[in-house]
């Protein structure tokens, strides 16, 4: 996959749908192409998070740790992002992501994240209005939850 | 210092000005026979005087001096010469006095350059040892570059004037005055006449000289201001618009030109003037020569020949006189010069000699307390930091000084250190004054690390042992031309006024730190590594720098064995696809397109980065492989997408090393080329832009850049390209390049390179990480550890260790004052860059290995974390810039005082 297609594939997360290509580009070649292969573990709950993941091929199981052990509460497929709050803030990692196939993913490391965002305040702007977004829905969704409990 | 230039100079050089001045007046002697011998030439064989008979002969070199009360001896009586011999005679030795006088001037002119020289160095010497012995508040009033440009530009001319100041007034004035007294001889009135023109022109050249001064300055000021004004326009240009004020500001812009071009014209009128009046007076003197000399013949009270050397020797009398006008300009300039620097260099409490005084013998242990005594202490300012504070500190004791903000507890470490002088109070070690005792015996039973560290430009070894520098006390051997120098350095140095310690001594005090010598000092030194958590670093450091082949050998000699350890373990972990090995025939992915062709290091210049796209015998590789067009294509590709990327990122961003293709600085050169060369044709591009554009793809990694340019087929033709670069690389290129060899070691690459022998995969999740562990296992196992770590100490760590982390500065700081092995060690906040944990374990190392071998010196630790105190004996507390607590950290804590609000 080249860079261009992982601009594509940056293009269609929400997260940076708004952002220009042309930075999408910068943050992309700046960011690492990694793979892993099946069970390989890409962050541990707990962990401090440095690093977002963008999926690019295979799929990846998220585990929660719980009293009965690990499970499984969601799959990552292509063209998604996890860990991404790590980078906007420090958070230790919510849970833990493991490759259940062979897994490439373009790795955003959280300081070059930053940077960007510190140099170019349109992609700020644009990440701003994405997280706000999820935000109204979040709240919603409470909103709803709780008129439905009561 | 002295504060006249003219007797600075005479008191360092008067044996040698006096030297060179009888020097010179005994020059004058040949100098005047050279005018004397004209007149007899033209006299004498030319018109015939002494020879108006045929064959009349004269004799030559008759010696008989006439001597009074005793008459005229006769000594020799010369040979007999015709007119034609007389005429050769002479004419040689005129020509012998040509070359005695040259001879002269050479003489002359080195021993005054030497002299110069000399003094320039004994000055620069004597400012460097004021800066070595300034207090240590004068160094927050002064700027470093300014003191540096002092010593190195603004005494420069100083040299070569000092050479000059006595010898070119007596040489310049001993020529006029010959030449005016041998005129006077030939003819009192000619004489008298030369003498008046003479005077003329030296009172009123220097004073028209002096407007043409003060011309000059009022030019540069104006000049200065007339940019100043126009950069105000251009900065206010929106309000002379919004006021209509165009007009005013041309008015103001024409009336500045104005009066600049007065000053201008002024000054090349006045300028011309002077030389026209010069060149007048000069000139008229040989007019008047001519007219009453002429007279004079033509009475006969003068002969020809006369006339003719009168008139030579004046042709020498304008250039002494002008050069010593222009000596007389400099003296006045170098006197301003040297006034500056001795006004920047006067300080009062200047630290006296004495206490600097270089030991060689060792210094015996400072079993005293250390004590301070109603010690205050302020800041530049005069704000008060500590007031009279007083504590005892004994030998042997771990004591932990804690403090609230601005408590003073730094300030108080300062004072021990010595880096602060005492407003009131003072320090003492074992009841005297600190400020007392030779820097010897401070300098080495006491060791101070702090925050604040300043590294010297050098290796990290060189960093590490830098307090056991005291004395050159192992001295080099020299022999047969080494020696022969070593002595000249030697002698020059003491007729310098410098101290002749030899540089190239072992100045390390291997017996401070209980060692032998070089052979077991890295032992100590390891330990004291290990203790401040820096030898992993230093490790990496080795790891990532080129051996020195020599000192390394075992390196060298093992890298085998080291590589298929390597090669083993990932075996063995499965993880053999993480290293993509360099094989001769394959293309290697992970490496650049670059080291593909090369297939080796370049060793010199020649084959290096980018001068290899321009490389003669490359490029015909290139040709033939026809590589150099789809080569030019890729770069064109990579310099788009290059700028595309980066180009609106500010120059010092740290995305730029992310870019392998080119620096910040480069962009803009590849922007208009990129301009220039789209749509031109490959064949109509010139060689320099070819190389530029190809060099880029050199940098090119496909799976780290992906940008998609590299294709199976252009691999094979990679790999095709390379066997035939090295199939027929000519001899001169040979030792510009090291062959990816897998069964030798490559001295051009770094230990880890060389290991590795390949590239780690880009798209391995950790990879460097991994492999780093990996390697120091392996070199654990085989143990090549200490190896590796010792190239890590020839890390050179740039100007003020600026290539080391902050922490890891610190830590070198804190491994320097460890090593000294002293009986006070005083630490201020040592390690703030970094963490708490780190601090702690540092902190415990620290206790522990200052205890080795049976020292037990006293730590004072200035903490920034309370809560550490409890590893120590005492703990002293200070607030408000007083001492409030003192006591065990049991004491304290059973109390309620400050120390237990701090901590909670």
């Amino acid at each position: 996959m080249l860079l261009k297609d992982e601009v594509g594939m940056l293009q269609r997360i929400p997260l940076f749908s708004g952002v220009e290509p042309a930075k999408l580009k910068l943050l992309a070649f700046t960011s690492d192409r990694v793979s892993y292969g099946p069970g390989q573990i890409l962050f541990k709950q707990g962990d401090e998070g440095d690093a977002a993941y963008v999926i690019l091929s295979g799929t990846a199981d998220i585990l929660v740790d719980s009293e009965s052990g690990q499970i499984k509460v969601a799959e990552a497929e292509p063209n998604s992002i996890v860990g991404e709050i790590a980078i906007l803030c420090d958070v230790s990692r919510t849970a833990t992501v493991r490759a259940s196939g062979p897994l490439e993913v373009l790795r955003i490391r959280k300081d070059h994240f930053l940077r960007l965002l510190r140099e170019f305040p349109e992609i700020t702007i644009e990440i701003l209005r994405a997280l706000a977004d999820r935000l109204s829905h979040t709240t919603a969704e409470l909103i709803d939850a709780r008129s439905g409990r009561d | 210092m002295e504060p006249s230039l003219a007797r600075y100079i005479w008191s360092h050089t008067k044996r040698q000005q006096l030297w060179i001045v009888v020097i010179v007046v005994l020059s004058m002697i040949p100098y005047f026979l050279s005018f004397d011998l004209p007149k007899l030439i033209v006299n004498g064989p030319i018109q015939g005087g002494g020879f108006e008979a045929p064959g009349a002969t004269q004799p030559f070199m008759e010696f008989s001096p006439d001597l009074p009360f005793i008459g005229e001896i006769h000594i020799f009586s010369g040979f007999e010469l015709t007119r034609e011999g007389m005429l050769v005679a002479l004419s040689l030795v005129f020509l012998l006095l040509v070359i005695i006088n040259g001879l002269f001037k050479f003489y002359i002119n080195t021993y005054k350059g030497r002299l110069g020289e000399r003094m320039l160095r004994r000055i620069r010497f004597e400012l460097v040892d004021r800066v070595l012995r300034f207090p240590p508040q004068y160094f927050k009033r002064v700027k470093s570059a300014e003191v540096a440009s002092l010593v190195k530009d603004e005494v420069e001319p100083l040299g070569g004037f000092i050479g000059d100041a006595f010898v070119q007034p007596a040489l310049l004035g001993g020529q006029a005055l010959t030449a005016m007294l041998f005129i006077m001889v030939q003819n009192f009135w000619l004489g008298m006449m030369a003498f008046a023109i003479v005077s003329v022109q030296i009172v009123l050249i220097p004073q028209m000289r002096k407007r043409l001064l003060r011309l000059g300055r009022e030019r540069q000021i104006t000049a200065r201001a007339l940019s100043g004004r126009v950069g105000e326009i251009v900065d206010g240009i929106g309000t002379v618009h919004v006021h209509d004020t165009s007009n005013y500001e041309r008015a103001d812009i024409a009336a500045r030109l104005g009066r600049i071009f007065k000053i201008r014209y002024d000054l090349y009128q006045w300028k011309f003037l002077v030389k026209f009046l010069n060149n007048l007076l000069a000139q008229v003197t040989p007019f008047l020569f001519y007219l009453i000399g002429g007279y004079l013949v033509l009475r006969g009270r003068l002969d020809v020949g006369q006339l003719v050397a009168v008139i030579t020797a004046y042709k020498d009398l304008p250039g002494p006189l002008k050069e010593l006008i222009d000596w007389d300009q400099a003296r006045q300039d170098v006197q301003v010069k040297y006034a500056q620097v001795v006004e920047q260099f006067s300080a009062e409490n200047l630290i006296e000699p004495e206490i600097q005084t270089v030991r060689y013998e060792p210094v015996g242990a400072l079993s005293g307390p250390l004590a301070a005594v109603n010690l205050s202490l302020a800041d530049d300012g005069g704000a008060t930091l500590v007031e009279r504070v007083s504590f005892e500190i004994h030998p042997g004791e771990t004591v932990a000084i804690v403090s609230t903000t601005a408590g003073g507890a730094e300030a108080v470490a300062e004072a021990i250190a010595r880096l602060n002088r005492p407003e009131g109070g003072k320090v003492t070690a074992g009841g005297v004054d600190l400020l007392e005792l030779p820097e010897a015996v401070t300098g080495r039973r006491m060791a101070y690390a702090s925050s604040d560290v300043f590294l010297f430009h050098g290796s990290l070894r060189d960093n590490l042992l830098y307090g056991l520098k005291h004395a050159p006390l192992r001295p080099a051997t020299y022999e047969g031309g080494e020696a022969e120098l070593r002595r000249w350095n030697i002698e020059e140095a003491r007729k310098a006024g410098n101290p002749d310690f030899d540089l190239g001594s072992d100045w390390i005090d291997y017996g401070a730190i209980g060692a032998s010598g070089p052979q077991d000092l890295f032992a100590v030194v390891r330990n004291v590594l290990n203790a401040v958590v820096l030898s992993q670093d230093i490790l990496d450091l080795g790891l990532r720098s080129p051996i020195e082949p020599k000192r390394h050998k075992a390196l060298i000699d093992r890298v085998l064995e080291l590589r298929n350890a390597l090669r083993a373990r990932l075996e063995e972990e499965g993880l053999s696809e993480l290293v993509v090995p360099f094989e001769p025939g394959a293309y290697n992915k992970e490496a650049t397109i670059g080291e593909n062709l090369l297939f080796g290091v370049a060793a010199g210049p020649a084959l290096a980065d980018k001068a290899l796209a321009a490389n003669p015998y490359f490029l015909s590789i290139l040709r033939r492989t026809g590589l150099g067009r789809t080569l030019y294509e890729m770069g064109l590709e990579i310099a788009e997408q290059a700028l595309e990327l980066f180009a609106d990122l500010p120059p010092n961003h740290p995305f730029f090393q992310q870019l392998a293709f080119m620096t910040p600085e480069e962009i803009p050169a590849y922007e208009t080329l990129l301009q220039k060369l789209t749509n031109k044709p490959f064949e109509a591009v010139s060689p320099a832009d070819r190389a530029m554009i190809v060099a880029l793809s050199f940098a090119y990694i496909e799976p780290r850049h992906r940008f998609g340019l590299l294709s199976e087929d252009l691999m094979e033709r990679i790999v095709e390209a390379r066997n035939l670069f090295h199939q027929g690389l000519p001899r001169e290129l040979r030792g510009q390049i090291e062959r990816y060899d897998p069964m030798t070691y490559i001295t051009a690459a770094s230990v880890m390179d060389n290991i590795l022998f390949g590239r780690i995969g880009h798209n391995h999740p950790d990879g460097p990480e991994r492999i780093r562990a990996i390697v120091t296992e392996i070199l654990e196992t085989l143990d090549l550890h200490d190896e590796v770590l010792d190239v890590g100490l020839d890390f050179n760590v740039g100007a003020g260790g600026r290539r080391l982390t902050g922490g890891q500065r610190q830590k070198v700081d804190v491994a320097r004052a460890l090593l000294k092995r002293a009986d006070f060690i005083v630490l201020n906040r040592p390690l703030a860059a970094l963490d708490q944990r780190a601090q702690g374990q540092i902190l415990r190392n620290v206790l522990e290995e200052a205890r080795r071998g049976g020292h037990s010196p006293a730590v004072i630790w200035v903490l920034s974390n309370p809560a550490m105190a409890a590893m120590f004996d005492r703990v002293i507390v200070f607030s408000a810039g007083r001492l409030v607590e003192d006591g065990t950290h049991e004491t304290l804590l059973a109390g309620n005082g400050i120390f237990k609000e701090l901590l909670s």
